[in-house]
C-alpha cells in the first residue's frame, strides 16, 4: 500500500477551513446572530421565577398537548425535581441552547426541505449530504465550529445546528411529497399560485411529519450537549462533563438525569403538537 | 359558437414523446406503442365540442383515459398535441397568470376521491376558491353557506370532512366547486366512490341543480346507467381515442362498434327506453276508403286477429276484431263502423317502457303509439322483448 502516497485530505481540509477564515465577517455576523438568541432565550427564561415557571409550563401542555392529566403531571414534578436539585439555572442555559439550536435548524431546515420536495435533482443530490452529517461523529462538527466562533456557547449551537438539522429537512421533504395528489390538484384546479397552494395545503397537509423532524432535531440538539460542553457550552452538559473529569458519579448522574427529564418534557410537548387533531 | 371546442387532443406520457408520436401516425396500437418506446398513450386525437348548458358525459373502461381527458380540459395536463378552446380562446396558448383566473372564474372540478383538504371544516373547503381569490370574508362565508344549502349541507359548516359520510363528503366537493359559480363542472367520476343508493339520490340532485343552474358540466364515468340517466351526449372511449359521440338513444341503438355494444349489452333498457324504442310499423286499414273485406285480407295475410283502424291522415279512429269483420262481411254489410271499438290503449312515444309492460301485461290488443292523433306505431309483446333483449326487431315486429 506505500505504492501510493497517502491522499493529504486533512490538509486539503485545513486548507479549507484556513481559506473560510478569510469570510470572517460572515462568521462574525452568524455568531452576533447566535449571541442575540441565546441572550434571549437565557434572559427571558431566567427571569420567569420557578414556581412560575413550572405552572405556566404544566398549564401549557395540559392544553396543548390533547388535556393528558399524566403528561401534566410528570412536567409538574419533574421541573420541580429539577429545580430540587439545584439545577434549575443550568437547565435554563441548556434549553436556550437546544432552543435556539432548533430555531435555527427550522429556519433554515424546513425551506431547504420545501426547496427539496420540488425539485428531484435536488434531493438526489441532498439526500446523501444528510447522510453524511447524521454518521459523522458528531464530535468532528466541533472542529470547525471551535476554529470560526471559537469556545463557549455560539459553537455549541453551531455544531448542534449542524448535527440535528437533517431530520427536519429530510422529514420537510417527505411529508410534502405525501400529501396525496388528489389534494393538490384540488388546489391548483381551483387556480391557486404556487404560494398559496404551499401555504394553505401543503403545509398544513405535512404538518405532522414536520413536527416529527422537529421533535427529532429536538432530541438530537439535546443529546449535543455533553458533547458540546466540551467546547465551553455551559448548562446541564457542561455539570456531566465536569463530574465524569472529576470522577463524581453521583453528580454526573444528577445532571444526567435533569437532561432526561427535560428530554422527556420537549419530547412529549412538540409530539402532541404534531399529532393534536388539525 | 360551442362552449369548448376540442380539436386533435392528444396525451402521451413518458420519455420518448416524439418516437411515440410517430408510431401513433402510422397506426400503432396503444400496447404496440407502450412495448416500443415505454409511452403510455393517455388521450389519442380526440375532437369533440361541448355546447353551453349541456351535460356531456364521458364514459369508458378504466385506463381509457378519461381522466387525462378531463385533466386536458384545465391544463391539469399539459398536452403533447392539439388544442383546448374555451369560448373560441386557446387554453395552451395561456399565461400561468391567465390560465390561473379561468381556473378561478369559469371553471370547477370535482374529484373522485372529493380531494377535500382533511385540515378545513366544511365551509373553509367550499370556501376556499374564493378565498384564494382574495374574497373577503363575510362575503364568502355567505357564498359558501347559499351552496352548501344547495346541496343539502345546511349546519355542517362547521364539521370537518372526516366527520361526514361518503357522500356527505361528496356533497361539500361539489359544494366547493359550485361557490365559485363557475360557467363549466369538471367531474372526473364525482359518484364513484358513493354506494349505489346515494349515488341515484347525487345523480337527481345533479339534475335537479342543473334544471336552475344551467352549467356546461363536463362529466366521467365508467358506468354506463349513469351515463344514460344525466348525460345529454355521450362520449365512448377506448384506449385513449374517441369511439363515438351521441345521444343516449343512438349510443344505444346505434352503437357504432363492436366495443361500444359491449357497453351497450349490460345496461337495463327497461329504464332508458321509450315507446318509440320498442314500437313496430302498424297494419292499418283506412276507413274512408277500405271496407270490411281489404280489412278481413290484411289480417289474414299479417297472421293478425285485430287491426288498427285510420282515416286518411292516419288519425286513430279504433280498432277492429277479426272475427266481428268476417260476420260484416257474412252479412254484406260494407261500413266497418258498426264493430268499430274506439276505446284502445294508447301511449305516446315518450312514454317509458316500465309502463308499457303493465299495460301490455292486461291488454289483449296491442297497444297503440299515438302522438298528435296520428298512430305512429304499435306494441306487441314480440317487438317489447326483442327491443329489451337488444335483439334486432323487424318492421313486422317478427326477430330475426
Ligand atoms: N401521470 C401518468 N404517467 C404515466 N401514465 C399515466 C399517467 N396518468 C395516466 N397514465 C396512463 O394513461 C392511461 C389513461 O389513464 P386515465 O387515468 O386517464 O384513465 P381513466 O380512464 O381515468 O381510468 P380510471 O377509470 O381507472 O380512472 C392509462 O394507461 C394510465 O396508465
Ligand atoms: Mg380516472
Amino acid at each position: 500500500m506505500d505504492l501510493f502516497p497517502s491522499m493529504p485530505l486533512a490538509q486539503w481540509i485545513d486548507d479549507f477551513v484556513d481559506w473560510l477564515n478569510n469570510a470572517e465577517f460572515i462568521f462574525d455576523g452568524i455568531e452576533a446572530f447566535i449571541s442575540f438568541l441565546l441572550l434571549i432565550l437565557t434572559e427571558s427564561l431566567g427571569v420567569i421565577p420557578e414556581w412560575i415557571f413550572i405552572i405556566a409550563l404544566t398549564v401549557v401542555t395540559f392544553i396543548f398537548g390533547g388535556r393528558k392529566t399524566g403528561l401534566a403531571l410528570f412536567v409538574l414534578i419533574g421541573l420541580f425535581f429539577i429545580d430540587n436539585l439545584n439545577y434549575w439555572d443550568d437547565m435554563i442555559l441548556t434549553l436556550s441552547l437546544v432552543l435556539s439550536a432548533t430555531m435555527i435548524s427550522v429556519l433554515i431546515g424546513v425551506p431547504i426541505g420545501i426547496w427539496m420536495s420540488k425539485n428531484n435533482i435536488l434531493e438526489q443530490i441532498i439526500k446523501p449530504i444528510l447522510d453524511f452529517m447524521q454518521t459523522m461523529p458528531a464530535f468532528v462538527y466541533l472542529i470547525p465550529a471551535v476554529a470560526f466562533f471559537g469556545i463557549g456557547m455560539e459553537p455549541g449551537v453551531v455544531a448542534s445546528v449542524i448535527f440535528a438539522m437533517p431530520p427536519t429537512i429530510r422529514l420537510t421533504n417527505l411529508g410534502i411529497r405525501q400529501v396525496s395528489s388528489e389534494v393538490i390538484e384540488a388546489s391548483d384546479a381551483f387556480g391557486s399560485t404556487a404560494g398559496q397552494k404551499l401555504w394553505k395545503v401543503q403545509l398544513p397537509m405535512a404538518r405532522t411529519t414536520i413536527m416529527a423532524g422537529i421533535n427529532q432535531t429536538i432530541m438530537l440538539a439535546l443529546s449535543m450537549v455533553v458533547i458540546a460542553s466540551m467546547i465551553g457550552a455551559s448548562g446541564l452538559g457542561e455539570q456531566v462533563y465536569y463530574a465524569v473529569g472529576r470522577n463524581q458519579a453521583g453528580q454526573g448522574f444528577e445532571a444526567g438525569i435533569a437532561i432526561v427529564i427535560l428530554a422527556i418534557i420537549l419530547d412529549r410537548i412538540t409530539q402532541s403538537i404534531g399529532s393534536s387533531s388539525r | 359558437m360551442s362552449k369548448i371546442n376540442v380539436e386533435g387532443l392528444t396525451k402521451i406520457f413518458g420519455k420518448k414523446t416524439k418516437q411515440a408520436r410517430e408510431l401513433l401516425n402510422e397506426g400503432s396500437s396503444k400496447d404496440e406503442i407502450l412495448q416500443k418506446t415505454g409511452c403510455t398513450v393517455g388521450v389519442n386525437n380526440a375532437s369533440f365540442d361541448v355546447e353551453e348548458g349541456e351535460i356531456f358525459v364521458i364514459m369508458g373502461l378504466s385506463g381509457s383515459g378519461k381522466s387525462t381527458l378531463v385533466r386536458l380540459l384545465n391544463r391539469l395536463i399539459e398536452p403533447t398535441k392539439g388544442s383546448v378552446q374555451l369560448d373560441g380562446k386557446d387554453l395552451a396558448k395561456m399565461d400561468t397568470k391567465t390560465l390561473r383566473e379561468v381556473r378561478r372564474t369559469d371553471m370547477s372540478m370535482v374529484f373522485q376521491k372529493f380531494g377535500l383538504f382533511p385540515f378545513r371544516t366544511v365551509a373553509s373547503n367550499v370556501e376556499y376558491g374564493l378565498e384564494i381569490q382574495g374574497v373577503d370574508r363575510l362575503e364568502r362565508r355567505e357564498k359558501a353557506e347559499k351552496s352548501l344549502e344547495l346541496v343539502g349541507l345546511k349546519g355542517y359548516e362547521d364539521k370537518f370532512p372526516d366527520e361526514l359520510s361518503g357522500g356527505m363528503q361528496q356533497r361539500v366537493g361539489l359544494a366547493r366547486a359550485l361557490a365559485n359559480d363557475p360557467e363549466i363542472l369538471l367531474m372526473d367520476e364525482a359518484f364513484s366512490a358513493l354506494d349505489p343508493l346515494i349515488r341515484k339520490d347525487m345523480q337527481d340532485e345533479l339534475l335537479d341543480l342543473q334544471q336552475t343552474m344551467k352549467k356546461t358540466i363536463i362529466f366521467i364515468t365508467h358506468d354506463l346507467d349513469e351515463a344514460l340517466r344525466i348525460g345529454d351526449r355521450i362520449t365512448i372511449m377506448k384506449d385513449g381515442a374517441i369511439v363515438q359521440i351521441g345521444s343516449p338513444e343512438e349510443i344505444l341503438t346505434n352503437p357504432s362498434n363492436d366495443y361500444v355494444e359491449k357497453f351497450v349489452e349490460d345496461v337495463d333498457r327497461s329504464k332508458v327506453y321509450t315507446a318509440s324504442n320498442v314500437m313496430v310499423r302498424p297494419e292499418t286499414v283506412n276507413i274512408e276508403k277500405e271496407g270490411p273485406r281489404v280489412a278481413l285480407k290484411r289480417m289474414r295475410d299479417a297472421n293478425i286477429s285485430s287491426i288498427y283502424v285510420t282515416n286518411r291522415n292516419r288519425k286513430l279512429l279504433g280498432i277492429v276484431h277479426a272475427d266481428q269483420v268476417s260476420d260484416l262481411v257474412k252479412n254484406n254489410k260494407d261500413d266497418l263502423e258498426e264493430v268499430l271499438e274506439a276505446d284502445v290503449p294508447t301511449v305516446t312515444s315518450e312514454t317509458p317502457v316500465t309502463e308499457i309492460m303493465e299495460m301490455l301485461a292486461t291488454s289483449g290488443v296491442p297497444i297503440a303509439v299515438v302522438d298528435n292523433d296520428r298512430l305512429n306505431g304499435i306494441i306487441i309483446r314480440g317487438s317489447m322483448l326483442a327491443a329489451l333483449t337488444g335483439v334486432e326487431v323487424n318492421e313486422d315486429g317478427s326477430v330475426s
